[in-house]
């Protein structure tokens, strides 16, 4: 293999020809993919359903956002004209695969109506990072060449290198492919995914004092203005309605002011204990660049150490939180001295 | 206004007079009883807790204990059955699940996982209640009043 371009091309070429075998065997009757996006620095979704329109299917490093989001439930169910459930194909990195198949272990989408095109990812750019270095200017074009990342505007042209401007998640990130459940992937597949992490990304901040780390926290999440870009773009976030939209009773008030957005974020991470598949999507797409991915990164630990337990790699374990044990490890618990 | 403003300030800024309030959650069928027994045993234990009743410990929903935090109580506590002894089988079991994950999350967030507090007694154990909320009120007298949620409006 060579370097990231080439990949990318390796990478486009093969999602194409399975696409388009797909469609052509009618096993599928919609693709979901990815195409050029409107904006430089993204990549749009794109629904296809003819073979000709194929070639509009690309893969770049701006494949930020999870197309599992398409076929959770809010989203209402594909159908035909005559009523019934459209097989659908869909582009799965690593990290959709994961979600796709936690959507299915939650009863939210049945996975023998989905066909996986299962690709290995090389790593999504850190747009927010690159965006923030470019500042004000105004970036029109981006593009791989190499190694490199080139952003270009009207009078500057600047190069990242890749490895250091990928997305913090994807730089740890262990499954590069979606794992094969039941049969639904083609392509690039993970059989029995066994994954080790050491979580040494994260081991810096969790030795800071409590007094940093509050105002670490408090310094990244206070520039939040309450858009709920990163709910709405997270595959698990399929609630009809969520807790900070609720207003009988009002938990959490509604405004920008630091207890209202720490609450926010404290519960919304709370309820994606054990069902967050770390695509980092969330981080991708906030308007403020807040970075997201410590959290999550953090809440895959505080799972997998407690309740040994790492979401969307199979269809059989059932997720820590909705399930209990007896000899659940209870040394947190106040006792007598 | 401001009169009262610079009222509670004093009352925040005096640690002599500062008492620490904590918001405690008891299960309806073994620790408010344990309390009970607690009471009616005239076992002495701090004054620091201001009681809800709740169904089982089950029902403790993380937004509660994070509103409590918000609302500017100084520490939770959340007392349920002992393990196998829920009167709804596995209430308490469900609920441990998510204590665990909530204390490490409030680690992670930089407040103190002290002030919020789990513990199980049963309806027969009101000494070992009483010692448990001395010790609850000790954990968080030590760390001083709740003042990182403080709403500018």
């Amino acid at each position: 293999m060579g370097d990231i371009e080439s990949e990318n091309q390796d990478i486009g070429n093969k999602i194409k020809g399975l696409a388009k075998n797909l469609l052509k065997e009618k096993e599928v009757d919609v693709i979901i993919g990815y195409t050029k996006g409107t904006v430089p620095l993204s990549a749009s979704p794109v629904f296809i359903t003819r073979e000709e329109d194929v070639d509009k299917l690309l893969w770049n490093n701006l494949c930020y956002i999870n197309l599992a989001n398409y076929l959770a439930p809010r989203i209402p169910t594909l159908y035909d004209d005559e009523g019934q459930k459209l097989k659908v194909g869909i582009v799965a990195k690593g990290c959709v695969g994961r979600a796709l198949i936690h959507l299915a272990v939650e009863k939210q989408i049945e996975i023998e109506n989905i066909k996986m095109i299962g690709i290995s990812c090389n790593g999504i750019i850190n747009r927010k990072r690159i965006e923030k270095e470019i500042g004000e200017r105004e970036i029109l074009e981006m593009s791989i060449l190499g190694n490199n990342i080139i952003v270009k505007g009207r009078d500057f042209e600047e190069t990242f290198p890749f490895d250091e401007y990928m997305n913090e998640l994807c730089k740890v990130c262990k499954v590069k492919s979606p794992p094969n459940v039941d049969g639904s992937c083609v392509g690039e597949c993970l059989e029995n995914p066994v994954i080790e992490n050491d979580f040494n990304d994260i081991s810096d901040f969790e030795s800071k004092t409590s007094e940093e780390k509050w105002a670490y926290i408090k310094d990244t999440l206070s520039s939040c203005t309450r858009c709920y870009a990163c709910r709405e773009v997270c595959p698990m976030c399929y609630c009809n309605l969520c807790f900070v939209d609720q207003n009988k009773p009002i938990w959490f008030g509604k405004t920008t002011d630091f207890t209202d957005i720490f609450a926010f974020h404290f519960n919304r991470s709370m309820h994606l204990a054990g069902r967050c598949v770390s695509c980092g999507a969330c981080s991708s797409v906030c308007p403020m660049g807040i970075d997201l991915n410590l959290i999550t990164r953090k809440l895959e630990k505080i799972v997998k150490v407690r309740y040994n337990f790492t979401s969307g790699l199979d269809k059989e374990t059932v997720p820590p939180m909705m399930s209990f044990s007896l000899d659940d490890n209870q040394e947190f618990m106040l006792e007598e001295d | 206004m401001n009169e009262n403003t610079s009222e509670t300030e004093q009352l925040k800024n005096n640690d002599d007079e500062w008492e620490p309030k904590i918001l405690a959650f008891l299960c309806n069928w073994c620790s408010y009883a344990g309390a009970d027994l607690a009471g009616v045993s005239r076992i002495q234990y701090p004054p620091n807790i201001r009681v809800v009743r709740v169904p089982c410990s089950g029902r403790i929903n993380p937004y509660f204990i994070v509103k409590a935090l918000i609302d500017g109580w100084d520490g939770v506590l959340v007392s349920g059955c002992h393990p196998g002894d829920c009167h709804y089988l596995t209430g308490n079991l469900v609920a441990r699940r998510r204590f665990g994950i909530l204390k490490d999350l409030l680690e992670f967030f930089g407040i103190e996982p002290d002030r919020v507090n789990f513990m199980w007694a049963s309806a027969a154990e009101g000494e070992r209640f009483a010692v448990l909320v001395r010790k609850t009120t000790k954990l968080v007298r030590k760390l001083g009043p709740n003042k990182k949620f403080e709403k500018k409006w």
